[in-house]
């Protein structure tokens, strides 16, 4: 009896502690919210938003490199969604698991796992530096494509893995032809799916800096960038600028906590429309 | 990358043959598919080939036992002297205390939302984890620089509170959500029929949990906590900024640190190109690449080893 | 839904790619260089883009080297140094077919800073050298309190430590225990948020309300002392060009040449050329 006792109370025990665990977390990451959100709410007004930073970055406000940050995210979609959703597409409907499969599976996992720091550097060497796009959004962005990529392909293919059967048969009893039952029946109905797993990485994308720092994001831009060839100033670079280069931080101190603020605004809220859309999705499933 | 698409019309050519007019409706799209797919395998292989291409060289300038044995760390001093055994402990040291603080409460997270929480929270605290996990890692290491080092500098009399032990803490908050997402999917994996079984046996909840879920999702625990040191070893912006900067072998969690990632990051923009200092950089970057595929390949195996079963 | 997407999705692209062509006509200066400058540079830059709209002047500081190497690359007008360039660099520029000018824009000094409440005013040379070289490791030794030193010093490939090594250390190697942060900014804010720190940075970071500054050999670390060369660390700012400028370029060096110009590197904290 005791020893029931015993295990009945190691039981509870472990369960408090897990909601310990669990509630600890979830503290931390509130508290780390509620401080930058608390810190940085004053430094938040529309002139913040919309005025170019000013009087070597203790006046004006962010909006070059919240426009940076927009630029890179459309130039590394632009590179990173097409290749992706087509590498997905190669995955599901042609590949017949050969070696040459087999060989990408390895290349694309291999790829997911690359510290960002190290695509920076192949960034440096590969854009900015062979393929002569020097410092510039157009590098900065393809690198950050590069980081998106496989996790690009690794949510598109789970979306064209969850059409139906059904779909592709009937397409194909009509007389469809390969391409076209892709192109014109699994594509859509996954569509919602590849969106959705666009959105994350958009999230995760906006909030890189170790990519950006060697290969485009620049202290001080004038305005926007008005090409690709030009180079841009990024949100996360700006932090980290605004960070360890003022020469007076008692008046970046509040710009900087507005900064992480935006930031944090822009990233979080990307990735809870990603996170909402996906949990929408999986009840219609 | 054309290329790759001839060789597969090529090969469709005779079946195309067969199916007359529909033939180039068919080849074309599946050569294109296929070629831009290969690009995969293009781009890594690029940035092994360029990481390689520009790190290889100083090995001219020393050799490999002096960059991997050597303590000094002095890449621009007269004569130089590029001994990378610091950083790489420094890598290593912020690498293992991180996990030792990540992996087990990732897990016993992972073990509440798969097994304690009750339904309708289930959501909410994945959520919260995968917000957790989309924190920037500029903000984390802003917060260990300027608000958690003064601190920690004042409360425990260190010498400085950037360290070791700053840095490691802000890093566990970064790879925790890697760890708990991808073990509380396997755990949720395990077959209820698993838990079933122990219960009917007279197990309590806490035993089923740590002695039956636990050991049937073992493999898939690995793999996240690997994952998630995979992480650690590569994240860049929080050592950069919270590590202290110092080339030493850490000896206590109070010593500053310089790993890989934070060296590169620091020194790459001040060193001219094709200069020593800068193909050292690069072979930096070979060690991290090679160190992450090495754990990935690790992964692979005890994924396919699971398939076996 | 897909094809409205695609189209929107490609027109956004391209927008982005548009946008170049549209704003052709304005003349674009790039700086890259030195982390020291860059402050000057920025407010010159804004200042000087008042006056003539038409120019574009955009400002990186991916540190020293970074600047020499992205004009040797010419992705770069002009590099912003804290250091004079090496004759390996020169000679790379050379092999290049770039032919670096070299621009003296301002006048500065390194000084030594800790936090404001530390006692210590002054230090000797050698005894920085020794701090910084790990043989002195206690304020005690150096009029302080008796505490440990935390040294906090500047990566070593950054022009502020090479001046740093050239004048005060002279070959002495730093100890690898110190602390070390990879910008000015980042220098100042680790020492006002550590009491026991010692760190040292150019004059234009040192903010009297967060750091104290040091003397050396009891000489204060001012723009007369930096001018003149009487402290021990005074050194030059410059800034190069691919051959003699020409154009918008010349008009922008000889605007921050000029007392207007100087006035934003005062401005800025730094020191004036004259």
């Amino acid at each position: 009896m005791s020893i029931y006792l015993l295990r009945r109370a190691a039981d509870r025990a472990s369960t408090a502690a897990l909601y310990g665990c669990m509630a600890l977390s979830a503290a931390v990451l509130g508290l780390i919210l509620a401080f930058l959100a608390y810190r940085g709410v004053g430094a938040i007004s529309w002139e913040f938003i919309s005025d170019h930073p000013r009087a070597g970055m203790t006046e004006g406000g962010i909006v070059t490199p919240i426009a940076g940050t927009v630029q890179l995210i459309l130039v590394s979609m632009a590179f990173a969604f097409p290749v992706g959703v087509t590498t997905a597409v190669y995955f599901n409907e042609y590949s017949r698991g050969g070696a040459l499969t087999k060989a990408l599976r390895l290349a694309v996992r291999s790829l997911a796992s690359v510290p960002s720091v190290v695509l920076g550097l192949f960034g440096l060497a590969f854009f900015c530096v062979f393929l002569r796009f020097g410092a510039s959004l157009l590098s900065a962005g393809l690198t950050l494509g590069c980081l998106a990529l496989p996790t690009l392909i690794t949510a598109s293919e789970t979306a064209l893995q969850n059409v139906p059967r059904e779909f592709r048969d009937a397409s194909y009893a009509l007389g469809g032809t390969r391409w076209q039952t892709i192109y014109k029946v699994v594509l859509p109905s996954a569509f919602p799916g590849i969106i959705t797993g666009g959105i994350l990485c958009v999230g995760r994308v906006a909030g890189e800096t170790a990519p950006i720092m060697f290969t485009g994001a620049v202290f001080f831009a004038p305005g926007f960038a008005r090409s690709i060839f030009d180079s841009v100033m990024a949100l996360p670079y700006h932090i980290y600028v605004l960070a360890t280069a003022g020469t007076r931080i008692d008046k970046t101190e509040p710009l900087q906590y507005g900064t992480i603020l935006v930031l944090l605004a822009l990233v979080l809220g990307i990735s809870m429309v990603g996170i909402v859309a996906r949990a929408r999705l999986r009840k219609r499933l | 990358m054309e290329r790759a698409g001839e060789i597969v019309i090529t090969t469709g050519g005779p079946r195309g043959a067969r199916r007359g007019a529909r033939k180039w409706g068919e080849i074309v799209p599946k050569g294109v598919v296929t070629s831009v797919a290969l690009s995969g395998i293009w781009l890594m292989a690029f940035i092994i080939f360029f990481l390689i291409k520009e790190g290889a060289p100083i090995l001219k300038e020393t050799s490999l036992t002096e960059i991997a044995l050597g303590q000094l760390w002095y890449p621009v001093s007269n004569p130089p002297s590029y001994g990378m055994l610091p950083l790489i402990a420094g890598s290593a040291a912020v690498t293992l205390l991180s996990s030792i603080m990540a992996i087990p409460f990732g897990v016993v997270l992972a073990l509440f939302i798969s097994d304690v929480c009750p339904e309708r929270a289930r959501e909410f605290c994945k959520v919260s984890l995968e917000i957790l996990g989309f924190l920037p890692s500029v903000v984390l290491g802003f917060i260990g620089m300027a608000v958690i080092a003064p601190h920690m500098q004042m409360k425990l009399e260190l010498l400085s509170g950037l360290n070791m032990l700053n840095a490691s803490f802000l890093l566990g908050i970064l790879i925790l959500p890697t760890i708990a997402t991808l073990s509380e999917d396997s755990l949720y994996a395990v077959p209820q029929a698993m838990r079933d079984a122990s219960y009917a046996l007279g197990g309590t909840r806490c035993e089923t949990m740590f002695k039956v879920v636990l050991k049937c999702a073992s493999r898939g625990i690995a793999q996240a906590a690997i994952l998630g040191v995979m992480r650690s070893v590569g994240e860049t912006m929080v050592v950069l900024m919270a590590a202290g900067g110092a080339a030493i072998i850490p000896l206590a969690m109070s010593d500053p640190v310089r790993p890989l990632t934070s060296t590169i990051a620091a020194e790459m923009g001040e060193t001219p190109v094709g200069s020593p200092h800068y193909h050292a950089l690069f072979f930096m970057g070979c060690l991290l690449l090679f160190i992450t595929i090495a754990l990935n390949i690790l992964v692979l195996r005890i994924e396919s080893g699971g398939g076996e079963k | 839904m897909r094809k409205s997407f695609a189209v929107l999705f490609f027109a956004a692209a391209v927008a982005v790619a548009g946008l170049g062509s549209a704003a052709g006509a304005a003349s674009e200066i790039a700086i890259n260089g030195s982390t020291t400058v860059l402050p000057f540079a920025q407010s010159t830059a804004e200042a000087f883009m008042k006056l003539r709209p038409d120019v574009r002047i955009s400002v990186s500081g991916g540190g020293s080297g970074n600047g020499a190497k992205s004009l040797i690359d010419g992705m770069v007008q002009i590099a912003s140094m804290s250091r004079a360039m090496k004759d390996s660099e020169i000679n790379d520029a050379k092999k290049k077919g770039i032919d670096p000018v070299r621009h003296t824009v301002a006048v500065d000094c390194i000084v030594p800073i800790v936090h404001p409440s530390n006692p210590v005013n002054n230090l000797t040379v050698s005894q920085i050298r020794d701090i910084y070289a790990g043989s002195i490791t206690n304020w005690k030794d150096v009029g302080g309190p008796d505490k440990r030193i935390a040294v906090v010093g500047r990566d070593t490939s950054s022009g502020t430590y090479e001046v740093w090594e050239e004048k005060v250390m002279k070959g002495t190697p730093v100890t690898p225990r110190a602390l070390i942060v990879a910008s000015s900014g980042a220098l100042v804010q680790t020492v006002a948020g550590n009491p026991l720190s010692i760190g040292y940075d150019s004059l234009g970071y040192v903010d009297p309300k967060l750091v104290k500054a040091l003397g050396i050999d009891g000489v204060k670390g001012t723009p007369d002392t930096a001018r003149d060369g009487t402290i021990a660390t005074s050194r030059l700012l410059y800034m190069y060009t691919n051959g003699a400028p020409a154009g918008d370029v010349k008009a922008y060096l000889d605007f921050l040449t000029s007392d207007d110009g100087q006035r934003y590197v005062a401005r800025e904290g730094f020191v004036t050329l004259k």
